[in-house]
């Protein structure tokens, strides 16, 4: 899943500053689960701007409400009655759902509450970890299933670097080395031959590198 | 002859090669670069100029080499693919070869977090063996990396580094076949301290043969203080110090004294050592000691070829 973390409470009082009648949107799928910008954040973020502006003087009228995903035209649109009310919607969603909301809403101010930080996986309760950069043209078949571009600082795709030491990375003993990891799993598979076949250039023309990104599935097509 | 560069010559011709490098200014001083060449010209075969060394910003390699060449110094230009994609890379490389540059040692380069812009985008486009792929197509075929001709030679010696101490230590091995298979003709190793690990190291490279298809350079640094072995043994990803010798420099009356005699010494076991065919001695910050070194570990003078 897509993997955010709630912006500075500073910063999101300044961005609401002008603003006096504020919807707050959460999302019920990515945010919900990685517990950035679910029901239960929208409900303590309102509670905190309220009582924030309140001993400011200047009180907030906030409406909570959680869409199922914010990523989505049939849940997006659920708003369109009412958002016009809002002098600001601040989007608990990922940057997608923002982007989707200010697509949809042109008139509305729309703001982020959230820094998107990467698809990742719940490693245990409260540890999240990047596995994928979404580069449009996957290789986890040649490396074991784990990911360097994702996971080797530099993105490396024949093996280890020389500052590969005792597992970690060279930038930081808290962090694995992927190719080290890499190494060990393909020795377990018996695979190590395939660190031996030089791996090709990586075309980044389908990453974002390439531009922003589209696809069309013609029979999905309404 | 692929490049005809001097220290291909030298290489090819089965003498023990002696290179060192100069890490270029913050700055805009060629005066720096100068000072440092007169220092290392008669001890060297040929001279590395660092490309941003540990991540902080200097004056560009390609500048450095220059420099060095019109001082009839022959250049090693170091380049890293973190701050060049493969656009960058290729231009550079055909700007270098028009100015008369010969060897090229081709980097992944330290992580941009370790240096003075930790801020900034690292490029990785291509990684280092992806690289000296690219490097033996330009020269051998005249191509680029996407196929299509290069007006003009691309005489270069390809260089690379090679590191005995990073882990998985097997893969260490693998890793150089590796980058032979990409077309490397001279590796320049990560500073030695850890003899016993270098040496089971080069036995494996021997056992596959890899010495015949390599010069390997081997790389040393010496020790200007307690500090220096200190912080080295701890701090540094991918450099090993043995307790032995950070105990050693820490009796030692005069720490420097000791640091090239520990030096002198690494090269004298390097020497009988098969398969390795030079030495690489990185002195940052201390290049005047350099000279003295390699007199004490008798190869002086250097072969003119
Ligand atoms: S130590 Fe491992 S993860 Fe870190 S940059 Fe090198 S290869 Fe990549």
């Amino acid at each position: 899943m897509i993997i955010a973390e709630r912006k500075p409470l500073d910063e999101l009082m300044a961005m609401l500053d002008p603003f006096e009648k504020i919807l707050i949107v959460g999302c019920g799928m990515c945010m919900k689960a990685c517990s950035a910008g679910g029901n239960k954040e929208v409900e303590a973020l309102a509670a905190a701007v309220r009582s924030l502006r309140q001993e400011k003087g200047r009180p907030v009228s906030i409406t909570e409400k959680t869409l199922g995903m914010q990523c989505s035209p049939k849940h997006v649109l659920q708003l369109s009655d009412s958002i016009k009310e809002f002098d600001a919607v601040l989007s608990m969603g990922c940057g997608a759902g923002v982007n989707f909301l200010a697509d949809n809403y042109p008139q509305s101010v729309i703001l982020p509450a959230l820094n998107t930080k990467f698809i990742g996986v719940t490693v245990e309760d409260g540890v999240w970890s990047e596995r994928c950069i979404g580069c449009g043209d996957c290789i986890l078949d040649r490396t074991g299933g784990l990911c360097p571009i994702a996971r080797c600082s530099k993105s490396l795709l024949n093996g280890p670097c020389g500052g590969s030491m005792n597992g970690k990375c060279e930038i930081s003993r808290d962090l694995d080395c992927v190719w080290h990891l890499i190494y060990e799993r393909l020795k377990g598979l018996n695979q190590l031959y395939r660190l031996d076949e030089l791996f090709p250039y990586k075309d980044w023309s389908t990453s974002s590198h390439g531009g922003p990104r589209k696809i069309i599935r013609e029979d999905l097509k309404a | 002859m692929k490049s005809g560069s001097n220290l291909e010559k030298i290489l090819e011709s089965g003498q023990f090669a002696v290179t060192s490098e100069c890490g270029p200014p913050k700055g805009t001083s060629a005066q720096v670069i100068k000072r440092k060449g007169e220092i290392l010209k008669s001890c060297c075969d040929a001279l590395n100029i660092t490309d941003n060394q540990t991540a902080i910003v200097r004056m560009s390699s390609l500048s450095g080499c220059v420099i060095l060449q019109n001082m009839n110094i022959e250049p090693v230009m170091q380049m890293v693919v973190r701050d060049r994609n493969r656009i960058a890379i290729q231009s550079d490389i055909l700007g270098a070869v028009a100015l008369g540059i010969r060897n090229l040692l081709c980097l992944s380069g330290d992580h941009q977090k370790f240096g003075n812009h930790p801020q900034s985008k690292g490029v990785y486009d291509i990684d280092s063996i992806q690289m000296i792929q690219a490097v033996k197509i330009m020269r051998d075929e005249k191509k680029f990396m996407n196929g299509e001709d290069i007006s003009g030679e691309v005489p270069l010696y390809i260089g690379a580094a090679a590191n005995p101490f990073a882990d998985p230590f097997e893969f260490r091995v693998r890793r150089l076949a590796k980058k032979i298979k990409a077309g490397v003709d001279f590796i320049q190793t990560q500073g030695i301290f850890d003899m016993d690990r270098f040496s089971r190291w080069m036995a494996m490279v021997r056992d596959e043969g890899l010495d015949e298809k390599v010069h390997i350079l081997a790389g040393i640094i010496p020790m200007k203080s307690v500090g220096m072995a200190r912080y080295m043994a701890k701090n540094v990803s991918g450099i090993r110090v043995p307790k032995e010798l950070v105990t050693r420099m820490e009796g030692a009356k005069d720490a420097k004294e000791e640091g090239i005699k520990i030096a002198v010494e690494i090269i004298e076991q390097i020497k009988e050592i098969e398969g390795v065919h030079g030495v690489h001695i990185m002195a940052v910050a201390w290049e005047d000691i350099v000279p003295r070194i390699v007199q004490e570990a008798g190869l002086m003078p250097r072969p003119i070829v």
